[in-house]
């Protein structure tokens, strides 16, 4: 008995130490950096921790900390403004995910079964290909002279060319393109194992295909609708490829912010702070995706 | 079928792949102009092939891949053993979050938080500080795979062995083993292929000395469409579906991820 809970304890310590090293501490020092100020050194903030110090280097070292960076975010009206936009893309793109995601898995759960395995297969190689990639063609779609323009103008459809690339239309469309096999997949996994007798039944009881879809097969469903919607929300709030390469200069999304904060303007604590409450807005979510995500991952993978 | 159901599936997958066939199409055009057709030519791929710094960067990014996905591998199969086999132990919460959550954190967060981490404890940056980052944010999608496998096993197969005398660890590399092996290497191909693709959280930690792949592709993407990006994307498109075939046909089963 103790060798077996000892042969445990061997199992979890190397995932243990190596998560709690290079993802549970980091969020720390982030913390920790979003307090200090900005200065022209390597490294570049002050106060740097000095740990011959002693307590004493410990007590000037905590004195110099201060909630400056958070005051210049909540005092600015553009951090503000990336902050809502952040929230309003990701939601917008989650409902639009949703409902079109939706649509597709209940379509491949409905196909022949001998042509399900190809259809899932589908969906997941867009997952597995390049996301820079996959973003940066659409840049050829939408641009002024692209594809999309082309088609449309020979058609006849519009006069002119539209303004699409640099628009938050254009982001809105990555953002649902980019997301869609992470909406579809949980979702097909669930409603590919319903019971059929449950929606033969609710035929039989006079229910149209309609009704039957509103109130046995989507109820049914809410479990892959729930995990699909925070594995695309989570990480939308913060993306960066997206409304960087297909937004205008006036998009403003967190991500984007934090990253000319750091690359650009070199201030790495008020880029740590941007972070932080980048994290504060998702991490309601994780939590939720936590309890989540064994049983969709576990769906999702098979 | 119905008439509904064929629409949704054919919108939905003309959705998913029109932006990609554009692109692979493209990447054969003589034009350098992305909406004008100049007739087929593999111009694009010997412009590729002559392009120094982008080679070097795909190398850099292969070793970042294989040695990030086989660390990746060993702690997410780790993760996996710990959740599904051995019960319930203190600080099984966070232990879950910590194995899940870097998968849908933002990569922004990731990649600032660890290079704040590696300046702060002076590591220096570059190709091992990114080899560190891929293999935690890779470690949760083994982690998934390789559950998902264990759950589905029988286990008593595993408690046969165990009955009939075998060490736990001889249960573990005698019948489980192999039994998750297909997954276990469905997962090394998943994190190698993220890795393969990650730009946010290397740009953070990368610093000036190691550029990657997808850092070089980015910087010339910013410039605007250009058919040798095209050429390049065509040939990782290509290695990606390699990767999804093998690791589909590993699994046996009918998808991964």
């Amino acid at each position: 008995m103790t060798r077996s809970r000892l042969l445990d304890a061997l199992v979890r310590l190397p995932p243990w130490l190596w998560l709690s090293a290079f993802f549970l501490v980091p969020f720390a020092i982030t913390l920790k950096i979003s307090l200090s100020e900005a200065a022209t050194a390597m490294p570049p903030y002050l106060p740097v921790l000095d740990w011959k110090g002693g307590l004493e280097g410990w007590s000037t070292f905590l004195e110099a900390l201060h909630f400056q960076n958070y005051e210049t975010l909540a005092g600015d009206a553009l951090y503000r403004d990336a902050a809502l936009s952040s929230l309003a893309f990701a939601g917008t793109a989650t409902a639009i995910l949703a409902g079109v995601g939706t649509a597709l898995a209940y379509a491949m759960a409905r196909a022949p079964s001998r042509w399900q395995p190809l259809l899932v297969a589908l969906v997941v190689v867009p997952f597995w290909t390049s996301f820079l990639i996959r973003v940066y063609a659409w840049i050829a779609i939408l641009k002024p002279e692209g594809l999309l323009n082309a088609a449309l103008l020979r058609l006849g459809l519009i006069p002119a060319p539209l303004e699409i690339l640099n628009t938050q239309g254009a982001v809105l469309i990555g953002l649902v393109y980019a997301y869609l096999p992470f909406m579809v997949l949980p979702l097909y996994a669930v409603m590919s194992r319903l019971d059929p007798t449950l929606r033969e039944a609710a035929a039989d009881l006079g229910a149209g295909p309609t009704r039957v879809f509103w109130t046995v097969t989507l109820p049914l469903s809410a479990a892959g609708l729930r995990a699909g919607a925070l594995l695309c929300f989570i990480p939308m709030c913060g993306e960066f490829i997206i409304p960087d390469l297909l937004g205008g200069s006036d998009t403003l999304m967190l991500g984007r912010v934090l990253w000319s904060e750091f690359f650009s303007n070199r201030d790495w604590p008020l880029a740590s702070a941007v972070a932080v409450v980048l994290l504060v807005l998702v991490v309601g979510p994780i939590v939720l995706f936590r309890g989540d995500a064994r049983k969709a991952g576990a769906e999702a993978a098979r | 079928m119905s008439a509904l159901t064929r629409t949704a599936l054919g919108l939905g997958l003309a959705f998913l792949y029109a932006p990609i066939l554009v692109l692979v199409a493209y990447s054969f055009n003589a034009s350098a102009l992305v909406t004008v057709w100049g007739g087929f030519s593999t111009r694009w791929y010997a412009t590729l092939i002559a392009d120094g710094p982008l080679i070097a960067a795909a190398w850099t990014s292969l070793k970042v891949a294989l040695a990030s996905a086989a660390i990746a591998t060993g702690l997410g199969t780790l993760a996996a053993l710990a959740l599904e086999r051995h019960g319930r132990f203190a600080g099984r919460g966070l232990f879950t979050g910590l194995v899940y959550a870097p998968m849908v954190m933002p990569e922004v967060i990731t990649g600032l938080s660890l290079l704040l981490l590696f300046v702060g404890i002076g590591l220096d940056r570059g190709l091992f500080a990114i080899v560190v980052a891929h293999a935690t944010f890779g470690t949760g999608f083994v982690a998934v795979i390789v559950a998902a496998r264990l759950r589905g096993l029988d286990r008593s197969l595993e408690e046969a062995a165990a009955d009939l005398g075998a060490a736990p660890a001889r249960v573990f590399a005698s019948v489980t083993l192999p039994l998750i092996a297909p997954s276990v290497a469905a997962g090394f191909l998943l994190a190698f292929t993220l890795s393969l693709d990650d730009l946010v959280i290397a740009s953070f930690v990368a610093g000036p000395g190691a550029t990657t792949l997808p850092m070089r592709l980015y910087s010339q993407v910013r410039l605007g469409v250009n058919p040798e990006i095209n050429a390049a994307s065509t040939l990782l498109l290509a290695t990606a579906g390699v990767l999804v075939l093998t690791a589909t046909w590993l699994t046996g089963r009918r998808t991964v991820a």
